[in-house]
């Protein structure tokens, strides 16, 4: 299996985002996903330093996809969204209907995003004629249905799995993190610059509950499908997705690339917990609440 | 504006009928739409009588057929779209492209409207799904404001529809895990938001009550409050130093406000949500809409909401609360 690394969701410093897609072009890594998903506000790296950074991985040896923003509200984001899906650079990853509209209507191939609803069989074989390459799996799914949509999966279609990052659960015209700062959205100070993974939010009695990054709302416990390698690799799954956390990703990329070299799932596994930034779960893969955690069942 | 509003049962679509809904939407009794409660929703036998109320009283007749379905089940919803599309109505309202390319192909002649279950927010989607499927009509989320709802009516091919009253989805719909993230249960997969199975009510030892969801506190009321209905969503959390609303307070849509605003960008329908509501809620969400939309459209330029129609939505509203949401951009 391939591993690739998700796009940002956080708001990180222009360094720190350079820093770590150097760190990236010398890790196992073999797809990178590059791009502001979230919030269109967000323009330390500008476009032109996302190509620059994707021709260094792109000469590193990875396959570069840029990808576009989640949700679109503003006349000027669809237009951004669709001069991305012109670039002549590399190609796209479409999070909405907008950018899947851009990119078909010009023919091109295109990558679909967990925040695509690709459901069922009909759905995907629909996408595949449009130009649809490869698709991720939407991370409330479970195995079983990865089990049953692989079966109907159309010729030449890739399959990719969130593997191993806080779940993405919601987007809102709101923006949480500016609220959470008593501040309105149009005057939000570029407050997200303080949270590189997100702005904790706990219940009344204090479990870690969810994190606010900006417009988006993720799982505090980091969503992990390390231990399910080997039910992934026997599904057929062709790419695991990595999400960017501030700290340690490319430790946690090295986890996998064990994995896929036939080391231990549990040890790996067990080591994984150590690099995380908070808890752990990974409820969805068996069709549960996404923020149990148990083992995996026996394959 | 036509007035589309919801029934959850077949008193609730004889009152939505009887207080003057130009459009009724119901869903059938199972997990193919996006309020699969218990006790709601039209068997067979109910359906045929929804849609003849209709019909006999000249009004349309839609039904949401508006989840996601997996490969096991996917049938049920193939049939769903037959079992509307046999019964004569007027439209389907649609989410998932497998089930639109299915509704498409079977029933050409038969309208398709993309749901706000389709989490579609611009003309370019929008123009994907007429293109793929000739959808006549678009349901917005309620994520966009009213300068961002007349940009996308501007470019759409397709007449829009937009939430005029009822509970607040903050979150773009189509695309929110809340619920499924606590009970392994989403809309998109089961049709229901915090379903009942997974809520509980704690009392505790101050006299107050704790809201669960999947056993995750969502709220404490104290003995002299009201408890809601454990939405994570509408919940109080601790962020940093403070415990507030961190989403949204419990509050619903109003926008009898904007009413004028809403005609004069080209909004083609006005939607009431709450097909679980009970039918003294419908008729009364439906008769103040209707004698706000008929106001407006007979003089928008002199239209302003009358005191006794805000006071009925506010009663009709969660935490007795009414909010411009989105559409207002300081909201945001």
């Amino acid at each position: 299996m391939k591993l690739s690394l998700g796009p940002i969701h956080y708001f990180w410093e222009r360094e720190q985002v350079v820093d770590f897609y150097r760190a990236a072009a010398d890790s196992p890594v073999d797809i990178v996903y590059l791009g502001e998903v979230i919030c269109a506000k967000r323009r330390l790296v500008s476009p032109e330093d996302w190509l620059d950074i994707g021709r260094e991985l792109q000469a590193a040896g990875k396959e570069v996809v840029l990808s576009t923003l989640t949700l679109i509200e503003a006349a000027s984001e669809a237009s951004a969204v669709k001069r991305l899906c012109e670039n002549d650079a590399f190609p796209v990853e479409a999070n909405d209907y907008s950018a899947i509209q851009f990119l078909s209507s010009a023919g091109r191939p295109f990558v679909t995003g967990p925040s695509v609803n690709i459901y069922n069989g009909r759905a995907l074989a629909l996408l595949a004629r449009l130009g649809l390459k490869r698709w991720v799996l939407p991370v409330e799914l479970g195995l079983d249905t990865l089990a049953d949509l692989q079966q109907e999966r159309p010729a030449g279609v890739e399959t990719e799995v969130f593997a191993c990052g806080r779940l993405p659960l919601a987007y809102s015209a709101r923006c949480y993190t500016a609220r959470s700062e008593n501040l309105p959205k149009d005057d939000c100070r570029y407050k997200c610059i303080d949270y590189p993974d997100g702005r904790l939010l706990k219940t009344r009695e204090g479990k870690d509950f969810l994190v606010l990054n900006g417009i988006q709302t993720l799982s505090a416990p980091t969503h992990v499908a390390l231990e399910h390698y080997a039910r992934l690799k026997a599904l057929g799954v062709d790419v695991l997705r990595i999400s960017p956390q501030a700290e340690h990703t490319m430790d946690v990329l090295a986890l996998f690339d064990a994995a896929r070299a036939g080391g231990d799932l549990l040890k790996l596994g067990s080591e994984l917990l150590k690099l995380l930034p908070g808890e752990a779960c990974n409820g969805y893969l068996e069709a549960a609440a996404g923020m149990d955690h148990g083992h995996p069942h026996a394959a | 504006m036509e007035l589309v509003c919801p029934a959850g049962n077949l008193p609730s679509l004889k009152a939505a009928v009887d207080n003057g809904a130009d459009s009724v939407y119901v869903g059938f009794k199972d997990d193919t739409n996006a309020r699969h409660f218990a006790g709601l929703n039209f068997t067979e036998r109910t359906f045929g009588k929804a849609v003849d109320y209709a019909h006999d009283h000249g009004r349309k007749l839609f039904v949401a057929i508006n989840t996601y379905p997996q490969p096991a089940g996917f049938e049920r919803w193939l049939r769903a779209v037959d079992r509307a599309a046999d019964y004569g109505v007027d439209a389907l309202i649609l989410a998932d492209p497998g089930v639109m390319d299915y509704a498409a192909e079977r029933w050409p002649d038969l309208r398709l409207h993309l749901s706000v279950q389709g989490s579609v927010t611009t003309a370019a989607g929008i123009r994907f799904f007429h293109e793929q499927f000739g959808i006549r009509r678009v349901v917005l989320p309620r994520v966009l404001s009213v300068k961002q709802v007349e940009q996308v009516i501007k470019d759409s091919p397709v007449p829009v529809e937009t939430f005029g009253f009822g509970s607040l989805c903050v979150m773009v719909e189509g695309r929110c895990l809340l619920s499924s993230y606590c009970t392994g249960r989403s809309p998109n997969t089961y049709g229901a938001c915090s379903p009942a199975s997974h809520v509980r009510w704690e009392e505790t030892a101050d006299g107050g009550t704790d809201t669960r969801l999947g056993g995750v506190l969502i709220d404490h009321f104290g003995k002299d409050e009201k408890a809601g209905y454990p939405t994570i969503c509408k919940g109080r959390f601790a962020v940093g130093d403070h415990t507030y609303y961190a989403i949204e307070e419990p509050t619903s849509l109003n926008t009898l406000e904007i009413l004028p605003r809403l005609q004069a960008i080209g909004v083609s329908a006005i939607k009431v949500e709450g097909r679980q509501r009970s039918p003294a809620y419908v008729a009364q969400a439906t008769a103040v809409m209707r004698a706000a939309i008929d106001a407006c459209m007979r003089d928008p330029g002199s239209y302003a909401p009358e005191d006794a129609w805000m006071r009925q939505l506010g009663a009709l509203s969660e935490g007795a609360q009414t909010t411009l949401g989105a559409y207002h951009r300081p909201w945001q």
